[in-house]
């Protein structure tokens, strides 16, 4: 059972090759030898996990089990979780244990799935290297000194090292995509609206959406499959059809046109991530695609217009940290102010009190409409140049990221530089388009990830085209070296 | 673009967030660099372009106006910092 994808355990579990509890118990040994060093869960929860499988495992020999009946998985720690604790790597939420689960935990458990825990992120989702965890930074499996990447590296690393099947994540500015392209898996961000945000802790709403996160496209579709659809609990949720994404990976890339934006081949992107991506697409031309270059004319204007938007929609849904209703509280408070002020300074980290600073600036009086409008101005302008490419092109690939993932502690000291990372990814949050990552070899011993952009509620096609290349290749079945004796991956 | 110290602590204050005043200095010199970068957005002609606030340009969907869920004070407030005979404690505030 090493090894193996969410599609070849959900077969095994079928043929009675072993039970879900067997699997459950050697992902919880495996958490347990390996994550001391990785520090890629923030709770384990073997109770749970152990009592899902035993269901899992009398639904598995009746005549029709769920989808995903007795997968193990693991949480990103800002989806709530009835009953186990929730705390968006935050000091704030330490102490909360939600009273009800999210659209996207319930549906998957009501697939079958086993939660084996809940994963380490940057608190509260800010971030590109969970390293601004409460609970500690988490590590890269291929190299211990370096980042997983954020802010869903806790998921991309435990997924990676064999530590989950699988694992649910959330995109705000890249946090799906970015980890996935550094520990080496597949990784989507669907459409806005397309997948439930009810129980999601918010950072951004008008940019965040969860999604999943694995080896392989195919185990990719067969999740999203699972997550996504209309909640009307969720008024951002949208109410479209969810297509058979596992279905529809056999779509032939013959004829597909696929866009390259000249933007995104420019100096910022390191020549030999450069070679690894004009490789991957070489291959999906001989798979029957034409390349076009295309334009996305506002893509500079990215980083600014989400620097803007996303601390100002943090900044106010941060605003429900009061001390009162749940979360941190601190002791002894004078006052109502000092009870606010005491309990959100102790309970937020340093890059969430930034962003909320930057948020609120952006917003007061008096530079609503030099920052927050104009950002909004550019927005469209942005999502403008992706709906003109959509005119010319079926998809649009380019690299994830920059380059392979940093050393621990190389950027945290320069916010500004951290967030240039995220320059190929933000631009598609804006948009509100869906876009996967994927493996697409390596550079110096570190994955590299090719990015898939599709117009909206195009995922199909999306997670096709991925599926297809990696038929065709086996960068996704590179994994991370062995740990040493001492724990040094590197 | 820079933020002044007395900039500053009235954000925070909006913000109820508590700043050292030996964080300030550092703190100022940070959102300094971030507001420089947005900045960038000041040279754009965004003249006529209407601000695009859901990417999908979708409006909330209206409901009917019935309750939909059930009482659950009782769970809820198991996970507040204190409260009382069903109610939430906060300091004083009316003399």
């Amino acid at each position: 059972m090493n090894d193996m994808t969410v599609a070849q355990l959900i077969q095994a579990l079928r043929d009675r090759e072993f039970s879900s509890v067997e699997l459950t118990r050697r992902y919880l040994d495996r958490i347990a030898q390996r994550d001391g060093d990785l520090n890629s869960y923030i709770s384990v929860a073997p109770e749970v996990a152990l009592a899902e499988a035993e269901a899992a495992d009398r639904l598995l020999t009746g005549d029709n089990p769920p989808a995903l009946a007795g997968i193990p998985i693991a949480h990103k720690d800002i989806f709530c979780t009835r009953g186990l604790r929730t705390s968006c790597a935050s000091r704030m939420l330490d102490n909360f244990v939600p009273p009800y689960d999210a659209t996207v935990v319930e549906r998957l458990r009501h697939a079958g799935c086993v939660t084996l825990g809940k994963t380490n992120m940057d608190e509260f989702a800010m971030g590109s290297s969970s390293e601004s965890s409460y609970y500690g930074v988490c590590r890269n499996p291929w190299d211990n000194r370096r980042v997983p990447g954020g802010s869903s590296g806790g998921s991309a690393a435990a997924v990676a090292a064999d530590l989950a099947a699988a694992a649910t994540g959330t995109d705000t500015g890249g946090s799906i995509r970015q980890p996935a392209a550094l520990c080496g898996i597949t990784g989507i961000k669907p459409t806005y609206g397309r997948v439930s945000r009810l129980g999601m802790i918010a950072f951004a709403s008008s940019l965040d959406q969860g999604g999943p996160m694995a080896r392989t496209a195919e185990d990719c579709a067969i999740l999203l499959g699972a997550m996504a659809g209309h909640d009307a609990r969720d008024s951002t949720s949208m109410d479209q059809p969810v297509p058979d994404y596992r279905a529809a990976l056999s779509l032939s890339l013959q004829g597909l046109r696929i866009g390259l934006p000249r933007e995104w081949f420019g100096e910022q992107l390191q020549p030999a991530v450069a070679d690894r991506i004009h490789a991957a697409l070489r291959e999906l031309e001989a798979l029957g695609a034409t390349l076009v270059d295309i334009d996305l004319a506002h893509s500079e204007l990215s980083i600014p217009a989400y620097y803007i938007i996303a601390p100002a929609e943090a900044s106010t849904n941060l605003a429900r940290y009061d001390g009162v209703r749940y979360g941190h509280r601190c002791d002894s408070p004078r006052d109502l102010h000092d009870l606010y002020t005491r309990s959100r300074e102790e309970g937020f980290g340093d890059e969430v009190q930034r962003r909320i600073l930057v948020g609120t600036y952006a917003l007061s009086s008096g530079y609503y409409d030099a920052f927050y409008k104009k950002a909004q101005q550019a927005r469209r302008l942005i999502r403008q140049d992706f709906l003109d490419a959509f005119s010319q092109v079926d998809i649009i690939a380019g690299p994830t990221t920059p380059g392979p993932a940093f050393r621990l502690g190389e950027k945290t000291d320069d916010p500004v530089a951290m967030y240039l990372e995220d320059i190929y990814t933000l631009g598609v949050n804006l948009a509100g388009l869906p876009a996967l990552s994927m493996p697409a070899g390596q550079v110096g011993g570190l994955p590299v990830g090719l990015q898939l952009v599709g117009p909206h509620f195009g995922e199909a096609q999306l997670l096709a085209t991925a599926h297809q290349l990696q038929l065709a290749t086996d960068w996704h079945l590179s994994r991370p070296p062995a740990p040493t004796a001492t724990g040094d991956a590197a | 673009m820079s933020i002044g110290k007395d900039e500053l602590s009235r954000i925070a204050e909006l913000a109820r967030l508590r700043v050292d005043s030996d964080e300030l200095p550092a703190l100022t010199r940070r959102l300094d660099d971030i507001l420089g970068m947005v900045e960038t957005l000041q040279a754009v002609d965004t003249g006529g372009v209407e601000p695009l606030s859901n990417p999908l340009d979708a409006h909330q969907p209206l409901r009917a106006d019935v309750v939909t869920e059930d009482n659950r004070r009782s769970e809820f407030q198991a996970v507040a910092p204190a409260v009382e005979n069903g109610l939430y404690l906060v300091p004083k505030v009316i003399e």
